[in-house]
């Protein structure tokens, strides 16, 4: 399991790419992080409502799918999707304000951290039911393929989502009609607290979709550039009525499962292995081997979304609760 | 005008909504086999060659397919899908009831999913798992509407109101009703043909109907009930016993305002359901009747229901188990004495 020895050609070089666009999924990587690192602290602080469930370590994965995307692409999401949200277009304001409750949220505070989503931004509610997506995303890609549109679905969804039969039914769909979905395992090699080897036989996930008959490939999930390249790579073949394809982007997971959890499953060797392959400090690595790219702009970068994240909160803080009127609203159509 | 039988009239409304709406299709298990059966009821059967990609056949994969028709139905198509028999509609429960009920709640109003879902039920000498009564699972799921065919008329009507309603709708239908004739004819089956238009109509979705006029006391049934119900009341007549016959049909939501104007006239009423009597629908009607009309009623309420049984096999205990008409008639006998 050893990511560094997966293949992946970046389709993007980080020394020819232009600066703007590959600084631009830098902001995106520090924004999840230091996003993520705000709700925990506002959190545990006690001025946020719910649970959370977050994806410190996962930021690569959200950020190289999505920037494959086009605009009017689709992602379907998990419980821990704040980051996949981020990196496909939808605003701290709207999210921070869902998280607090409040009408203004991105979901008129009926979704809250695990159902984040915005349809106008190309993002369903987060589905955390584990493996819930996944038929969801089939089926979107249906009307797509039936309507002729030149659209995909990224379906993102973890490792703990492949032992459901959920997976097996939506993607032999996908497949037996060669549907226009990325489907997107994020492999942190956890199911909460569980380790994938307790629960795979063939912990390789991409393995299966060879029985499925399409096409998988394993990802170093914590290089931005692999994973943007392997993600236009198969939302080309999508589009080009080649779909399904998998993708099984290792990560890790570095914060717990969901609140409060402090992680004393995973071992310590294995935490400070990932730890060493965090995707931000590579990513920052590749980026400064340009010229052009120089330890301040990456810390303007930070200063930047840290900006963005205060005002944000601010606001979020004094933003409308719903009336509760708003009860008995959005239950039909 | 024509006769027609249930799953002739289905059938027609499916052909009438996917030429008339393109975003129409269907999806489900053996719907389309050139050869094939049209689905289990030959509810589809000929659809395929009409609508060339717009019949879709799946795996035998409940949870998958009815996750793929929401999905479909979320990006603007209005599929409708089916289950061969209701007692799968659990394996599809979570994306029904996680999903299609939840979504635009969930996303605060932007997201409609337009899907139908039917599924027939009802024992009908299959045993335990090709008969329950799955109505029940699904009345008191917010987000979802529930309606229960049991005329030929309503079904065509129905099928097409769920169709144009920008909600789900799970349709109910009862294997005994479908049709007496046919490759697929039940042993038992009763007649629920109607004369049907030739012109284009819709059955609402949230309105009871009343079968039979009467004023001594109310039945309330759907289904093969509802057909019960008027057979015991033609043996309550000889007696001189008025009762009056509801067809409840709109299972989510319920129509208390009929039920209330018969209860007003009556004052007496005998719900009948086929299904276990704990947590039936039956239970929620009558806990509605309270709420909504206590000050009508002169008796308590009165529920002819299944057993708390499985529902067996061998004819001689699936007819104990079943609500007939002889337990109708004696059910609304006493009650008129009470």
């Amino acid at each position: 399991m050893n990511p560094t020895s997966t293949p992946s050609t970046p389709a993007v070089s980080v020394l020819t790419g232009d600066r703007s666009f590959l600084l631009r999924l830098y902001e995106q990587l520090v924004l999840i992080r230091e996003f993520e690192e705000r709700v925990k602290f506002l959190f545990l602080e006690g001025t946020m409502p719910g649970t959370i469930h977050q994806c410190q370590g996962q930021e690569a994965t959200a950020v190289g799918v999505c920037a494959a995307l086009r605009a009017d692409d689709y992602i379907t999401s998990t419980f821990r999707g704040h980051g996949h949200a981020l990196a496909k277009g939808l605003g701290v304001q709207e999210m921070l304000d869902e998280l607090f409750g409040a009408v203004t949220g991105c979901c008129k505070g009926k979704g809250g951290s695990m159902h984040m989503g915005n349809m106008d931004k190309g993002m369903v509610p987060g589905i955390a039911i584990v493996g819930g997506g996944i038929p969801l995303a089939a089926g979107m890609a249906l009307a797509f393929k039936m309507q002729r549109r030149p659209q995909v679905v990224a379906c993102f969804f973890g490792d703990g989502a492949v032992a459901e039969g959920a997976f097996h039914e939506g993607v032999n769909m996908a497949a037996i009609w060669n549907l226009p979905v990325v489907f997107v395992c994020e492999n942190n090699l956890y199911g909460a607290s569980t380790r994938i080897d307790k629960v795979m036989k063939n912990p390789r996930v991409s393995d299966r979709a060879a029985s499925y008959g399409f096409r998988g490939e394993t990802v170093d999930g914590n290089d931005v550039l692999a994973v943007l390249g392997a993600a236009r790579r198969a939302a080309a073949e999508c589009r080009e009525g080649q779909g399904p394809v998998l993708l099984e982007l290792l990560t890790y997971r570095r914060t717990g499962h969901s609140r409060r959890d402090a992680c004393h499953y995973q071992a310590k060797d294995e935490r400070e292995a990932w730890f060493a392959r965090d995707p931000i400090e590579r990513y920052a690595a590749q980026l400064l081997t340009r010229s052009d790219v120089t330890l301040a702009d990456l810390a303007a970068v930070k200063a930047r979304v840290i900006q963005e994240i205060d005002a944000g909160v601010e606001r979020a803080k004094r933003a409308p609760q719903p009336t509760v009127a708003e009860l008995t609203t959005d239950v039909l159509a | 005008m024509k006769r027609q039988g249930i799953a002739e009239a289905l059938r027609d409304a499916i052909t009438e909504e996917m030429a008339r709406d393109t975003r129409v299709f269907c999806i489900g298990e053996d719907i389309g086999v050139p050869g094939g059966w049209g689905g289990a009821f030959t509810v589809t059967l000929g659809l395929a060659e009409k609508f060339p990609g717009r019949i879709i056949d799946t795996p035998i994969a409940e949870l998958g397919f009815t996750g793929i028709a929401v999905g479909a139905a979320m990006m603007g198509l209005r599929p409708i899908a089916d289950v061969q028999y209701g007692d799968f509609l659990f394996l599809a429960s979570d994306q029904l009831i996680n999903n299609a009920a939840k979504l635009r709640y969930m996303s605060g109003g932007a997201i409609k999913v337009p899907m139908v879902m039917r599924a027939p039920v009802g024992a009908t000498g299959r045993g335990s798992q090709h008969a329950q009564s799955m109505e029940r699972y699904f009345t008191g799921v917010p987000g979802l509407k529930v309606v229960a065919v049991s005329t030929a008329f309503d079904a065509k009507g129905m099928l097409k109101a769920a169709v144009r309603d920008d909600n789900p709708v799970m349709i109910f239908e009862h294997k005994l009703l479908y049709g007496s004739k046919g490759a697929r004819a039940e042993p038992g089956a009763v007649d629920a043909t109607s004369e049907i238009p030739d012109e284009d109509y819709v059955v609402p979705l949230d309105r009871a109907a009343v079968r039979r006029e009467g004023r001594h006391v109310t039945i309330l049934g759907w289904l093969l009930m509802a057909h019960f119900a008027r057979q015991a009341a033609e043996i309550l007549a000889q007696e001189g016993i008025e009762a009056e016959v509801i067809d409840v049909r709109s299972l989510s939501p319920i129509d208390y305002e009929t039920i209330g104007a018969s209860l007003r006239k009556t004052g007496r009423v005998v719900i009948v359901e086929e299904g276990p009597k704990t947590g039936g629908v039956s239970a929620e009607i009558a806990a509605g009747i309270m709420e909504n009309c206590a000050d009508a009623l002169m008796a308590p309420v009165v529920r002819v229901a299944s057993a708390d049984v499985p529902v067996p096999f061998t004819p001689v205990l699936e007819n104990a188990y079943r609500p007939d008409v002889p337990r109708i008639v004696e059910a609304a006998r006493q009650l008129v004495q009470h």
